[in-house]
């Protein structure tokens, strides 16, 4: 009897999930055992053509990994969706846009400014790329890029969120494991549209650090405070984005003395991450005054970079209006 | 203000406490007071129940503004409540305009259950003041593709 099929794809994403995925470690050989590895360009040569030939709905199990940010992505949303009976959206970067969707804070142009015309950039000519250009040998192209960047399942239909960034190696090895079981018979598939590989809770409530009632007098940069060790960081006004983000991390940035960033997305039940930690981040600052309350919020130096680093894409409103209003670059 | 501006009609959400400022609203209803028909109220228990979640889904479904009004500091029916409501204001207006959306599209107005008057004057200037920043025409889930939006745009 054949393997079932495995397929995992980068779209607009770092390669980070990729490694996550090689960090299970001997686990791998129980993914080669029991599937047939058919795409995974940064793992093996294969070609879209290839993943075109293949029959509707063979391949068993795709990890997509990325937001889509130009044609080619997704182009390959599409095809791996018709070709896949499982879609994962895998990482931060597929569920919620993660760190390429912060470039949605900023139009087209801004971004080419940015990557082609700055003073790191050694670019005397303004050489922009182009996406068709005529060669002697013939026309090249390459992908378009989109006004902005979307979440995997604002382009399709998404089976299942495994959120992180990345997401934790144990994590992936226990959803491999239950795919394996489920192959064997032995357990059966979360429904449609469930979060695979996390915790349903905070952050916080895996975090050890000790807790009082918060009240916040000022807002500081992290490296600026001398943190205590086993208090609450956001007790301490370190802005930590514990309160509204999934767990299933085991608290490890706040164990490690770092405030949680929010890679693991939205808790269950929270529609905007950000509008979640503006009702918390708010509720703590300990002042009835205007200005005061104004003079402590200056503490948090990019309140929409803290509540949106990794969910400006799956947030309610997508993208700053700059960005959404640009049509050309 | 331009030809356009003054022909529009700007839809505003508004969020009212069951105690003070709904209660402004029902005076001035039933006192007749005329008042611009822009803003439809929603009814919460305390502006300390506004979820800024309700603001962005606002923005988010094509509200060109948003209002959150309760009862005056010092006279929240929950002791301390619209104080929260204060301060979730103050730290939404800096996203907002981080995100593009204009400081002038969301309004805090303390009004108490005898100050119908002044909701329906306050009311009536800010339609005013969000006619004249015009539409903010934010795109809609169905449309993404079709609009300007999705595109494509070369380098």
């Amino acid at each position: 009897m054949s393997k079932p099929k495995f397929a995992m794809y980068w779209a607009a994403s770092c390669g980070g999930c990729e490694i996550a995925v090689l960090n299970i470690h001997e686990k791998i050989l129980d993914v080669d055992a029991n599937f047939d590895v058919v795409f995974w360009p940064v793992a093996m040569d294969a070609k879209y053509k290839d993943v075109e030939a293949m029959e509707d709905g063979s391949i068993l199990l795709t990890l997509f990994n990325g937001g889509i940010r130009n044609d080619e992505n997704e182009h390959i949303a599409h095809l791996l969706r018709k070709k896949s009976k499982i879609l994962v959206a895998f990482g931060s970067c597929a569920c919620e846009g993660c760190i390429p969707g912060l470039a949605n804070f900023s139009p087209v142009k801004e971004i080419f400014d940015t990557a082609f015309s700055t003073i790191s950039t050694d670019n005397p000519d303004n050489i922009r790329p182009q996406t068709h250009y005529a060669m002697p040998e013939g026309e090249i192209t390459i992908p378009t890029l989109y006004p902005v960047l979307r979440t995997l399942d604002q382009v399709v239909d998404v089976d299942y969120y495994m959120p992180g960034c990345p997401p934790e190696s144990h994590q992936i090895a226990a959803v491999i494991d239950l795919v394996i079981q489920v192959l064997q018979g032995k357990a059966e598939l979360p429904p449609k549209g469930a979060t695979i590989g996390a915790g349903n809770s905070t952050v916080c409530d895996e975090c050890k650090r000790k807790r009082n009632e918060k009240t916040i007098k000022a807002f500081g940069r992290i490296q600026l405070i001398h943190a205590d060790p086993e208090l609450c960081l956001l007790e301490q006004g370190i802005p930590c984005n514990g309160p509204a983000t999934r767990s299933g991390c085991d608290a490890r940035c706040p164990s490690a003395g770092a405030q949680c960033i929010g890679c693991y997305g939205p808790a269950e039940g929270v529609v905007d991450y950000g509008a979640r930690l503006i009702a918390a981040f708010a509720s703590v600052i300990d002042s009835d005054k205007p200005e005061e309350i104004d003079r402590i919020l200056d503490g948090l130096v990019d309140p929409a970079g803290q509540f949106y680093r990794f969910n400006l894409a799956g947030s309610l409103l997508k993208a700053a209006k700059p960005a959404w209003k640009s049509n050309g670059g | 203000m331009t030809e356009e501006t003054k022909s529009f009609e700007p839809t505003i959400i508004g969020f009212t406490c069951n105690w003070c400022s709904y209660r402004a609203a029902d005076m001035a209803g039933t006192a007749r007071m005329k008042y611009a028909p822009n803003v439809r109220l929603i009814r919460l228990m305390c502006s300390g129940r506004l979820d800024p979640t309700f603001v962005f889904k606002a923005f988010a479904s094509g509200a060109d503004a948003v209002l959150i009004s309760g009862c005056h500091p010092g006279d929240c029916h929950y002791i301390s409540q619209n104080y929260k409501a204060l301060r979730r204001f103050h730290l939404m207006k800096r996203v907002l305009t981080q995100l593009g959306i204009e400081p002038g599209r969301l309004k805090l107005l303390w009004a108490s259950a005898a100050e119908g008057a002044i909701f329906a004057s306050e009311i009536t200037k800010f339609v005013e003041e969000v006619r004249a920043l015009g539409p903010l025409n934010w795109p809609q889930p169905g449309e993404q593709v079709s609009t300007p939006i999705m595109e494509e745009v070369t380098a």
